[in-house]
């Protein structure tokens, strides 16, 4: 399907949820409760078969948190994004998708580290990177580190 | 006599945990692999990063959007010259600017080489892991004539930062052309050099085939690209589904095996090369003369919005997600590493194999750590 279609398709099948589109891609906005429920069908729907991950990352949007997952069919060649507002930024958690793309191990242990957002049904969730004793999340807008960060 | 217990005692086993790395040679980097391995078998393994974690996308948030073009020759380092094109073509794409046909024709010349540099240097890797050294002397040998080439042109051998949004940093030498002809020709030769060095070789075949068999289900899952997954019959490249700078209009394969295995990731490697070299003999003769480099104005600021670009490395897609809140700097900038996602291949491929097949596994995904780590 084209952006277009696409985008004609998710409003269609989702009428509850909010649909824009980036740059590139239509967006959809899905509930936290509901992520895993709208993810499955995505994947596994004859119309969409997003069965690629391609990308899985957060964004900090002060005060909220946001999940952004950018999906991809090897069959039919589209994309997408789909989109979770955490509202919660002391304890953000969120399902873990790693059910459905076991590339989400690794991309969510990447977000744990860095955002702090704990996923739920991860089989083995640890900061991959920076390690257990390291203090505060980087990638949040609000971490503050006089030694480490030199702004310019 | 009748006390001695004739009676061999039992053959014990017990599992237990080998840290291979960080500094490891066949890691080709500082990755740490915790392997549980029972005997010669591996049961369990566990990669460990963050050995050269730089924080690059924390960098590029407090970087303008021209400036932070030179981090990401950092990641991998390999594919320098294709990291810097996505993070230009993201941006381009923001600001909506037409690049000159000359600066894409270089561009696509200087990707095509670079992707001939890292694929010299993963053959000679490859052999050296599995035991031959003299590959690895080969295959520098034209390595460093690309670079050479490079450094002419762009100032640096390794990271470059040559290519940058509207264009690229300057023009060509007058005798690139010439130059670069002559040492295809050499290339050329060369890889039938290597075919009958090594391709033929029935140890290294046994060493690489039915090793590190990574299924084409499993492979889309854990989100493998590049010849990692066009090995396991994966049709994935992103210059043929989602052409960029000129790429519809040049004629090449896409090499897809379907063996699945490290032998076919080999095979697919060796073929790309040849691919590579049949762009750059199709632009070489008509690199459109005109301007190399858009103008565009000194501080660069993206409208409010996502923009997301991915282009093809030597190790598969990377993929630049810009966030821009209007200002002159990235809200937030992820880049999507290939080698990130191949990393989780490792795993599954080589639970259950021995030991000594791990480096074959490894060689042939072809990790580069900075990328993973960033």
């Amino acid at each position: 399907m084209t952006k277009e279609e696409l985008k004609t398709y998710l409003e269609q099948t989702f009428p509850q949820n909010k649909v824009e589109e980036t740059f590139d891609f239509p967006l959809l906005y899905a509930d936290k409760s509901e992520l895993f429920i709208i993810a499955k069908k995505l994947k596994e729907s004859p119309e969409t078969l997003f069965d690629f991950l391609f990308c899985e990352t957060a964004v900090d949007r002060t005060p909220n948190l946001e999940m952004v997952y950018h999906l991809n069919s090897t069959t039919h060649r589209h994309d997408m994004v789909l989109k979770v507002v955490l509202e919660d930024r002391e304890n953000p958690e969120i399902h873990s998708v790693n059910e459905l793309w076991k590339a989400a191990e690794l991309y969510e242990n990447e977000i744990y580290d860095m955002f702090g957002i704990r996923f739920t049904g991860h089989p083995n969730l640890r900061r991959i990177m920076l390690g257990d004793e390291w203090p505060g999340f980087p990638l949040r807008k609000d971490y503050k580190d006089d030694i480490n960060i030199v702004t310019l | 006599m009748e006390n001695l217990n004739t009676e061999l005692p039992k053959e014990m086993t017990e599992e237990f945990v080998v840290n291979i790395g960080p500094q490891h040679p066949s890691t080709h980097g500082v990755l740490r692999l915790q392997a549980t391995l029972d005997g010669e078998t591996i049961k369990d393994l566990l990669p460990h990063l963050g050995y050269i974690h730089r924080g690059i996308e924390k960098m590029c948030e407090s970087l303008g959007y021209k400036q932070f073009i030179y981090l990401t020759s950092r990641m991998d380092y390999l594919s320098a010259h294709i990291n810097n094109q996505a993070c230009s073509l993201a941006i381009e794409k923001g600001l909506q600017v037409e690049v000159p046909a000359r600066a894409k024709a270089i561009r696509i010349l200087m990707a095509e080489l670079q992707r001939l540099t890292s694929h010299e240097l993963w053959w000679g890797s490859c052999a050296m892991d599995l035991g031959a050294v003299t590959p690895f002397f080969l295959a520098f040998r034209d390595r460093e004539r690309i670079l050479e080439i490079f450094e002419e042109n762009t100032g640096n051998r390794l990271t470059m930062n040559y290519i940058t949004p509207g264009g690229v940093m300057t023009d060509i030498n007058s005798d690139f052309v010439t130059r670069l002809k002559t040492l295809l020709v050499k290339i050329k030769e060369h890889l039938k050099e290597y075919e009958t060095l090594i391709t033929g070789n029935i140890i290294f075949q046994r060493r690489l085939k039915g090793v590190g068999v990574l299924p084409k289900e499993l492979a889309i899952s854990l989100g493998c690209t590049g010849p990692t997954a066009r090995a396991s019959g994966l049709s994935c490249d992103v210059r043929k589904y989602y052409p960029y700078d000129g790429y519809e209009k040049l004629d090449f394969k896409e090499i897809v095996a379907d063996g699945c295995d490290s032998w076919s990731r080999y095979v697919v490697r060796m073929e790309e090369m040849r691919q590579s070299i049949h762009i750059i003999e199709q632009i070489i003769d008509n690199i459109p003369e005109g301007e190399y480099r858009a103008k565009l104005k000194g501080i660069v600021k993206l409208p409010v919005g996502e923009y997301y670009q991915r282009v093809e490395t030597a190790r598969g897609e990377l993929g630049v997600y810009i966030v821009s809140d209007g200002g002159n700097k990235p809200y937030r900038l992820k880049l999507r590493a290939p080698n990130f996602s191949n990393l989780g291949a490792l795993k599954p491929i080589t639970v259950g194999s021995k030991i000594g097949d791990l480096m074959a596994s490894m060689a042939t995904i072809d990790l580069v750590i900075p990328d993973i780590d960033r």
